[in-house]
């Protein structure tokens, strides 16, 4: 049925220079078991001594058909692997993926998940973003950052888990809410994050931002103007640093982002050291919604009363026949869609993370497509790279900022 | 939802006489395959949709001919509003041609289509598979691909399944 493709040597040739096959340049293999590439990643350098020719991403070492198990599942269900996707984000993929059934079925979401909603993705962000600079500061020789950044993301992870009794794979928003309200010591928790952690970005920057070592192997590294960013769909952090104002949250807003104060961090340079910057400010920036969140948090429920495509809670159960059908309904058919598709897209700590989701009229998702922002990102790396050092490429993955999950999904 | 959506899709309409369809305020346009480059240029040029966010197909065998929708998402910066293309393409082993002149980035999105739906793109500078091994058989994401599930050995076809299993037999 299907045709066998070899792949021939002579179909490959167009990815080097010509220099490469005169013998002129060095062809180099470097992953995907590299502690520098953050995860799997392989490439294959075309070096002329140590500057770099040209960069070959060879990609999908983690794919793990995503996609694919989603069609096989119901809706609920389908929801935990998509934390699975961008591990440092996974509340973010929740709820791209709750945005898009919410649209798709017209489903309300009560304020308080709204608000709790904001609350926790921002979280998310900040220790997306405290994974990013320990490892990227780790690649350029600075190992210490790397433990500070670790002990402040730990305190994160464990607001996290007292949530949804999980550090990492949380699946805490669910269609129509959240899965279970956040317990009493919630709110002395985050507040005293917000305490202990706008002095810690200090303390960061204490040790980076006028460390000559740093600024040497960071300024004037991988420069990316605003058009070349804008050609190749590059968005997030990365073009922010190229000075282009575009987030998400402003544009577009969704959860209710339209009700809080905040700035979109630019910076003209465009190179390393740019989006190191934007990337520190927006910490900052995500402080301030956590904390304006955290005060304005309503109280009433969490979750949808919609019984059509939301769970009914246990209590009711033992007393009501209504809803025992629809708890037997949900967990064994699950709930029907239309057959249509809807795009939906947040930001996320890297970028526009968009979901293209179609139904069929039956409990199963038709198509689900994963618009991961590392993916589109990835691919400037050959054209930031390009007459850089070796050294400088270790750099140049890191301030990409990619999650080996999110690209290979 | 915004007028300019569908101040643009009044104007494509009229200009390339495609279809125009709608759901919950999301606007999308069914263009024929030897059309999608023109309407890409016209709608990055002079209607600012200046990024291609997304770009997927989709596999409606064997209910619907044509059997696969390309979907290309465009966004708009200046306007901040969305606009979706569908493509729809016929047959086993289709062929449309490629966006990556108007817009670079759609190189990986386009090879990850062919490696995940076998539909190629005419003109793409660098047509491989791009998350399956360069020798995978078949393309997954096609509704006739399996999902891959163990199948029942019985003692009537024990030995014929585990012909077919892979692993080192001595």
């Amino acid at each position: 049925m299907f045709d066998k493709t070899e792949v021939t040597l002579d179909e490959l040739r167009h990815l080097v220079s010509s220099r490469a096959l005169e013998g002129d340049t060095v062809l180099l293999n470097m992953g995907p078991q590299h502690p520098s590439t953050h995860g799997v990643l392989r490439l294959l350098l075309e070096l002329d001594g140590e500057v770099v020719i040209n960069v070959i991403p060879d990609i999908g070492f983690l794919h793990t058909g995503i996609e694919k198990n989603m069609e096989a599942k119901t809706y609920e269900k389908a929801a935990v692997m998509t934390d699975r996707l961008d591990y440092l984000n996974n509340l973010g993929n929740n709820l791209v993926y709750c945005l898009a059934i919410e649209k798709l079925v017209d489903l309300d979401v009560p304020e308080r998940a709204q608000v709790l909603r904001v609350l926790m993705v921002e979280l998310q962000r900040i220790s997306s973003h405290l994974v990013w600079l320990g490892t990227h500061a780790l690649d350029l020789a600075a190992m210490s950052v790397f433990l500070y950044t670790f002990r402040e993301r730990e305190k994160i992870l464990d607001i996290i888990e007292m949530c949804s009794g999980q550090r990492m794979m949380a699946t805490y928003f669910r269609p129509g809410g959240l899965w279970r309200d956040v317990p009493e010591e919630f709110e002395a928790a985050v507040r005293d994050f917000l305490k202990i952690f706008p002095p810690r970005i200090d303390e960061y920057e204490a040790l980076l931002t006028k460390n000559p070592l740093f600024l040497e192997r960071t300024k004037n590294i991988g420069v990316l103007s605003s058009e070349d960013a804008l050609r190749w769909g590059i968005t997030g952090p990365i073009l922010r640093a190229s000075n282009v104002a575009h987030d998400l949250r402003k544009a577009q807003p969704y959860s209710g982002y339209e009700q809080y104060e905040f700035d979109i961090p630019t910076h003209t340079d465009g190179d390393t050291y740019a989006r190191y910057v934007v990337r520190m400010e927006e910490m900052r920036q995500s402080v301030r919604i956590v904390q304006q969140a955290l005060d304005r948090l309503p109280g009433g429920p969490v979750r949808s009363n919609n019984r059509k495509y939301v769970p009914p809670p246990r209590s009711e159960l033992g007393v009501s026949m209504e809803a025992l059908i629809h708890h037997f309904k949900l967990w064994t058919e699950g709930f029907p869609v239309p057959k249509e598709g809807v795009y939906v897209a947040v930001e996320s700590p890297r970028g526009e993370l968009g979901l293209y989701l179609e139904g069929d009229g039956g409990p199963h998702p038709y198509r689900a497509y994963w618009r991961t922002p590392s993916f589109v990102n990835l691919q400037i790396l050959p054209l930031l790279s390009k007459g850089h050092l070796v050294a400088d490429l270790v750099a140049l993955i890191g301030t990409i900022d990619i999650v080996l999950g999110d690209v290979d999904r | 939802m915004s007028e300019h959506v569908l101040e643009t899709a009044k104007s494509i309409q009229g200009r390339f006489g495609v279809e125009s369809r709608e759901f919950r305020g999301d606007v999308s346009l069914v263009v024929p395959p030897d059309q999608i480059v023109q309407v890409c240029q016209t709608l990055r040029d002079e209607f600012g949709f200046n990024l291609l966010a997304g770009q997927t197909a989709v596999d409606y065998w064997p209910a619907q001919e044509p059997r696969f929708h390309v979907i290309y998402q465009l966004y708009s910066m200046p306007h901040s509003v969305r606009i979706g293309l569908r493509v729809p393409v016929n047959g086993n082993a289709p062929s449309l041609p490629t966006v990556e002149t108007v817009f670079p980035n759609a190189n990986w999105l386009e090879r990850e289509i062919w490696d995940m739906f076998g539909i190629r793109f005419a003109g793409h500078s660098d047509m491989r598979r791009i998350l399956m091994p360069y020798d995978w058989e078949g393309h997954p994401l096609r509704k006739d691909y399996p999902l891959g599930y163990e199948e029942v050995q019985y003692t009537f076809n024990y030995d014929e399944i585990d012909g077919r299993k892979h692993y080192a037999k001595e």
